[in-house]
């Protein structure tokens, strides 16, 4: 079991989860982030003064998922994310030690 | 089918009013009863005051636009604070005014300077409750003029956001709105000095915005500016208002209690001047919306939307000495100016470091000195002159810096001014009051 995290442009959201759920990914989070990366911030005015914006606003999804279905969803997030301008995120995945399903009990690839 | 019956009321009205022709309105009044029953004074006087009625409400309302334009342009951590310093300066400022304050402002025949009275109240019904008295009855001139009252200490309340100390903020709104609001209130409407002097300020673009204006100058110079608003390499790091949509409600409900604020200014509901009031007062809103619009998008490059906001503000501010006596061609252009001037003044006034969260010294300050000058310019009535208006609004704004000046360095010295720099960076909301504004997670809902 793999967790991957995508940190992404907000606009993405729509299409990447049509995306996962194309390839029958069943659930997934999503929170409100802010950060920087290579695309670092912008400058805003506010009132006649400019200011930076260092933490951009970006959408952070986290899906868990079974090792069979690792690369698929990755790729399915990348294609859907992707506009090739600095700012398109960033995909990160790790091992999932164990996962319960709380209402069953069900352990492993089940609980998913 | 044509009713025959249907005109019935309207010839007994004509009746009453053909029967009540030959009383003058200024006919002389001995009772109550016998006033009530002359058919054409009475019902005359009921619409007057009705209407002086339905104003002070209109002015009321104003109270939650400048509560929710503050909130709206400050930081969410700093949300109870604000509201909080707006619920005290209404009550407080209506408590005092039946108090002192209308007294005070309206102190009959005196120096011209200053005196000081007791509450309100009265003996006579007769003098106090008919023409007699005026256009209304002296409850509706009291609770009119104490709807206004609480406004001048509300315009600073914005200007020392987000790091005043409650207990120094509320003694000072405090003294502001049961002395020196009705103190240099006197002066002009009162009958006092500048009255005499042929000064014009219709609904108080003096009065209550430059007096407002410039007692906020005085305690943000006292004060000092917001921690990191100013870095210490010389720029300037904007602190963004949490909620433009509260503080476009804010503007609105604004313009909607000007109706009433230069509206019931008239003190009748003569149909000729009430009508032009709400179209100058309208245009020059809409004009200085659209110069401060413009304004902003060739001068800073941007179509700044806080800065739109100010510019209907600034229109209004601006019209309000004048708005009884000036063309509606130039209630645009004070209006025009007036939402031009707005922009340059809050950038200016930024840029020298003197920070003001909301801009209420350049839109009540700037402006309303402006539209106190602009009757000087514009007015139909020649016997307004620039050189008293300036006179008039200088003293407003001189003796308004002054006096709050001198009691921000006492509060300074004393309570002291500011929060602590960790309850500032913590919020107020939660260092003053204990309470957040949102107390629980949001719920995102598409």
């Amino acid at each position: 079991m793999y967790k991957i995290e995508a940190y992404l442009r907000p606009a993405a959201l729509e299409k990447v989860q049509q995306a996962l759920a194309g390839i029958g990914i069943a659930g997934m989070s999503v929170l409100e982030v802010r950060g920087f990366g290579r695309q670092r911030g912008h400058r805003e005015v506010y009132r006649g003064a400019e200011y930076t914006v260092d933490f951009v606003p970006k959408i952070k999804i986290e899906v868990a998922v079974k090792a069979s279905d690792k690369q698929a969803a990755i790729d399915a997030i990348v294609g859907a994310a992707k506009t090739g301008q600095t700012g398109d995120g960033k995909v990160l995945v790790s091992a999932i030690e164990e996962a319960v399903r709380v209402r069953t009990g069900e352990t492993g690839d089940s609980a998913l | 089918m044509m009713d025959r019956f249907r005109f019935a009321p309207i010839l007994a009205l004509s009746a009453l009013i053909m029967g009540g022709a030959t009383q003058a309105l200024g006919e002389d009044v001995t009772s109550l009863e016998g006033f009530q029953s002359m058919p054409l004074v009475y019902p005359k006087f009921m619409i007057d005051n009705l209407w002086i009625l339905i104003s002070a409400a209109l002015v009321f309302i104003m109270h939650l636009g400048f509560a929710t334009l503050e909130t709206g342009l400050t930081r969410q951590k700093n949300t109870v604070n604000i509201l909080f310093k707006n619920v005290f300066i209404v009550n407080v400022g209506i408590i005092t005014y039946a108090l002192t304050g209308f007294n005070t402002m309206y102190p009959g025949d005196f120096n011209g300077f200053i005196a000081i009275m007791g509450p309100i109240g009265f003996d006579d019904k007769v003098a106090n409750l008919t023409v007699n008295y005026a256009n209304y009855t002296y409850w509706a001139d009291f609770i009119f003029q104490a709807m206004f009252a609480a406004t001048a200490a509300t315009i600073v309340s914005g200007a020392v956001a987000e790091r005043i100390k409650l207990t120094s903020f509320m003694l000072y709104a405090t003294i502001l709105v049961a002395f020196l609001y009705p103190i240099a209130g006197s002066w002009k409407w009162g009958g006092g000095w500048l009255d005499a002097m042929g000064f014009y300020d219709f609904a108080g673009s003096s009065v209550v915005h430059a007096f407002g204006g410039f007692s906020a100058l005085a305690m943000v110079l006292v004060l000092g500016n917001r921690r990191g608003k100013y870095l210490p390499d010389g720029q300037i790091r904007p602190i963004l208002g949490h909620s433009m949509p509260l503080a476009t409600i804010g503007v609105f409900m604004l313009w909607l209690g000007w109706f009433g604020f230069n509206g019931g200014s008239v003190l009748s509901a003569d149909p000729g001047l009430v009508s032009l009031v709400f179209v100058t007062t309208s245009l020059a809103a809409a004009a200085g919306a659209l110069a401060s619009i413009f304004t902003s998008m060739i001068y800073l490059k941007k179509p700044d939307f806080s800065m739109a906001l100010n510019g209907i503000l600034a229109g209004l501010v601006g019209i309000t000495a004048g708005a009884d006596t000036v063309s509606w061609v130039s209630a645009i252009m004070i209006g025009a100016i007036a939402g031009t001037l707005v922009v340059f003044a809050i950038v200016i006034i930024d840029r020298i470091r003197i920070d003001d969260p909301v801009g209420a010294i350049s839109v009540h300050g700037l402006c309303g000195m402006w539209g106190t000058i602009a009757v000087g310019i514009f007015s139909t009535n020649p016997e307004h002159s620039v050189g008293i208006q300036i006179l008039g609004t200088l003293s407003y704004a001189i003796f308004a810096f002054v006096a709050s000046l001198i009691l921000a360095l006492v509060l300074k010295a004393t309570l002291g001014m500011r929060v602590t720099a960790e309850e500032e960076d913590e919020g107020l909301d939660l260092a003053e009051h204990g309470q957040p504004a949102y107390a629980d997670f949001q719920h995102i809902t598409n």
